[in-house]
């Protein structure tokens, strides 16, 4: 066990990270941030349409786009893997349709159905052509987190930038958010009333699309980082702890953001104490988060009902004199 | 983990990408049943078929026992509406995994078997207790357990790699699976938890059908329906964590939806679903340990999976009464008998105006009525002949309705002035906006309901708009009169 659990160092888990550490650690905090809140703040859309396992179908169908991709064009190049994701995420939601829609199957387990099917046919085909496949297992696990400040900095016109993944999740970031504000009253509309939005003739397939469009943008440009499975707990967690703290969409974002910045920090203190994988620590410090969140919400839920029923007895007996 | 730097050939956007593919081909070698001994296809395929391979033997066995565990859980959790309950209780395993390895510091199958399955009911529990104790809806709480449990794992899996011990601690073989890997202790357990599926399954028959159906019914009939679930999620727990061996984290999740789905689209009864779903599960294990063996460097579980789809497409295909074709056949006749319907309305109309009498209906009379051209008339009288409702008689040039044509012609009118009246006189609907309500329900009004409306309206004579009310019977044409 004392193996397991490394001695606890105050000075290298909360000062190294901020004095000395920090040109290292201060690209890992932010690309943990970065990935968290603009998952979080999109995911706060697929919990309100309850969609939030299509981050689930999407980030593991995505495999055999890759491969495909690979296959057709012969090159590991951004452009083809990026065009071979969204190839597979948009066959996926497709698929998930076609299959539920005309017959009298459930969308969740037309989703089971596709995700896992495509999963498969991604094994099959890197198998048959795995003499021409490299491997990096940790990638899927846990990520590439800790590499990101070892990449080289991306320059531009002698101006150093920054680590290449991290100004790609940034811009990718800032397309996000930006069609976010652009749409935001139709996406608004459209999750909490699929019927109101058609009349007030907003075009939800449309919305629908271009969302699973835009999660799949960013599973793809996540999933480098912090690995397949965990980049499904960035798109949820911080949607699901929101929820708990206000009833507003706008709150709601605002909250995902602070959980995201929190669970990062959190998360690089704990994965520098027990010496384990950082993106895994990040979604475990937001676990916590979200049932600190919970439980907030029940103590407050609890109290209001106390305070609401003792009105609710004067009134109800206020009732009974004026009727007696 | 500490960052580390990497080299440069490892670092940039082309690693990742192969990032997501990096597992497969530790799936592709781990889980290559047997060693080859020939290129040949049609060899190796005898092979099998003589159980020759003692390690084909183990993997078809396995594969049928995993198919038939699966195929009968997962038609409970596809009719519950539970589906992905399964792909979050394979992902929640994981911590199990690392804990049971822990505890025995070696890979102690027994010791892995009770941490995983301990995770994945802590899994279900967590999920029971975000959906019961939280607004947030059911999806979201298996996405939290299924991605905050895998997260827990991997810190414990990534402490463990560091140990002396734990450097290649074969957790990765849980999570990719390796059907090659099992053995006759694999067996063992597997065969111990398909039997108990199939005993809770018949045992507990009625108490699961009721609960799966109509939780409301059972619970007011003294069932204890949330410890039912309870049960329920243990056999899956169970039955998840035997099946990672041979299949891994996400195609056990497959193997417990697809068979289910395809027997959900064949049939309305559970009892053939569930026959149904443990065949097909069987069915894709047995194909999936056979394709695996006849190449070099083929993964077991994706052609299970692979398999189980193909079947599931042509069941969504082909399915006699949920089929998508049966489904297109079936509305593709109602429009044809709608569209017959409108035009014996049509005449009969024609012939009402002239109050019966001055012979058969001609073409420009019914198109001028209908609002058509004559082209489409015609065509429209075609249509009848081959239902033996009416036809034009080439002579005259005139429209002739059989008999039954007449009849069906009576029949339609009747139930639409019917309804008309019936939404006028019952629910207070204005005269004048009852005819389109009236135009689409005339067709499938039942004799039965006919009969009821009849009685309800005193075989009233007349609709709201003062026509007469037909009564077509099978012998006698009072309408014709």
């Amino acid at each position: 066990m004392n193996a397991l659990i490394p001695p606890f160092d105050p000075h290298a888990v909360f000062v190294v990270p901020w004095t000395s550490g920090l040109p290292v650690f201060g690209w890992v905090v932010l690309m943990g941030f970065l990935v968290t809140a603009l998952c979080g703040i999109v995911g706060n859309y697929l919990i309100l349409r309850r969609m939030a396992l299509m981050g689930d179908a999407i980030s593991h169908s995505v495999l055999p786009g890759l491969a495909l991709a690979f296959l057709a064009f012969g090159s590991r190049g951004i452009g083809p893997m990026l065009a071979g994701a969204l190839f597979a995420a948009v066959v996926t939601t497709g698929l998930i349709e076609l299959l539920h829609r005309p017959t009298r199957l459930k969308p969740d387990a037309a989703t089971g159905i596709v995700f896992t099917c495509l999963f498969a046919a991604g094994v099959v085909l890197i198998s048959l052509f795995a003499d021409r496949v490299d491997l990096d297992q940790d990638c899927v696990l846990h990520g590439e987190l800790a590499q990101v400040p070892f990449e080289p900095f991306l320059r531009m016109g002698g101006m150093v930038l920054g680590p290449p993944s991290v100004i790609r999740m940034a811009a990718a970031g800032a397309v996000v958010l930006v069609l976010v504000a652009l749409f935001y009253k139709e996406l608004l509309v459209s999750s909490f009333d699929a019927a109101l939005a058609r009349c007030v003739g907003i075009r939800t397939g449309l919305v629908h699309h271009a969302l699973m469009a835009g999660v799949s943008v960013l599973v793809v440009f996540a999933f480098q980082s912090v690995g397949a499975i965990l980049v499904i707990a960035m798109l949820i967690l911080p949607g699901a702890t929101s929820s708990f703290l206000s009833e507003r969409l706008p709150g709601r974002m605002a909250w995902s953001v602070m959980h995201a910045a929190a669970s990062s920090v959190l998360g690089l203190h704990l994965a520098l104490w027990l010496d384990c994988s950082i993106a895994a620590a990040m979604v475990v410090a937001g676990c916590v988060l979200f049932v600190c969140a919970w439980g907030v919400s029940a103590v407050r839920a609890a109290l209001r009902q106390r305070f609401a029923g003792a009105d609710n007895g004067e009134i109800s007996g206020a009732g009974v004199i004026q009727g007696g | 983990m500490k960052p580390r730097p990497t080299s440069p050939a490892r670092s940039g956007f082309a690693l990742w990408a192969w990032g997501g593919v990096a597992l497969s081909p530790c799936v592709a070698r781990a889980s290559r049943i047997g060693e080859l001994t020939t290129n040949d296809v049609t060899a190796q395929a005898a092979r099998f078929f003589t159980f020759a391979d003692p390690s084909a033997r183990w993997a078809l066995l396995g594969a049928l026992l995993l198919g038939l565990s699966c195929g009968l859980l997962g038609g409970f959790l596809v009719v519950r509406k539970l589906s992905l309950v399964g792909d979050a209780l394979s992902h929640a395993v994981l911590p199990g995994v690392a804990a049971g390895f822990l505890w025995s510091l070696t890979k102690n199958p027994f010791a892995i078997f009770v941490g995983a399955t301990a995770a994945a009911l802590l899994g279900a529990l967590a999920v029971e207790a975000i959906t019961r104790g939280s607004r947030l809806p059911q999806d979201t709480a298996l996405g939290l357990v299924l991605s905050g449990f895998f997260a827990v794992g991997i810190c414990l899996v990534s402490m463990i790699q560091r140990l002396p011990t734990g450097s290649k601690s074969g957790i990765d073989k849980f999570l990719f699976g390796q059907a090659a890997a099992i053995g006759p202790d694999d067996l063992v357990l597997l065969a111990a938890v398909a039997a108990a599926s199939v005993l809770a399954v018949t045992l507990f028959h009625k108490e699961l059908l009721a609960t799966s159906f109509d939780p409301g019914f059972a619970t007011a009939s003294g069932l204890p329906a949330v410890w039912i679930h309870r049960g329920l999620m243990v056999l899956l727990a169970c039955s998840i964590v035997v099946s990672l061996q041979a299949v891994g984290v996400v195609l056990v999740s497959a193997m417990l939806i697809i068979p289910a789905a395809t027997a959900y689209l064949l049939t309305d009864r559970m009892n053939r679903l569930l026959a149904i779903s443990a065949g097909v599960g069987m069915f894709a294990g047995a194909m999936g340990a056979f394709l695996s063996f006849l190449g070099t460097n083929l993964p077991t579980g994706p052609f299970m999976v692979l398999t189980a789809g193909g079947v599931f497409a042509l069941a969504w295909l082909f399915g006699p009464r949920h089929g998508v074709l049966a489904r297109q056949l079936l509305h593709h006749r109602n429009t044809l008998r709608t569209a017959r319907e409108n035009t014996l309305k049509a005449v009969y109309h024609a012939l009402e105006t002239r109050e019966f009498e001055g012979g058969d209906v001609t073409i420009p009379e019914l198109a001028a009525l209908r609002g058509e051209s004559a082209m489409d008339t015609r065509r429209a009288i075609a249509m009848l002949r081959p239902a033996g409702l009416g036809d034009l008689d080439p002579a005259s040039d005139r429209i002739r309705l059989t008999p039954a044509g007449l009849q069906r012609a009576g029949e339609i009118v009747r139930n639409h002035r019917l309804w008309e009246l019936y939404l006028a006189n019952a629910a207070h609907f204005a005269t004048d906006h009852v005819h389109e309500d009236a135009d689409e329900i005339e067709h499938v009004l039942g004799e039965e309901t006919v009969r009821r409306l009849e009685e309800r309206l005193d075989h009233a004579e007349r609709d709201p708009h003062g026509r007469p009310i037909p009564r077509p019977t099978a012998n006698s044409t009072r309408a014709q009169r």
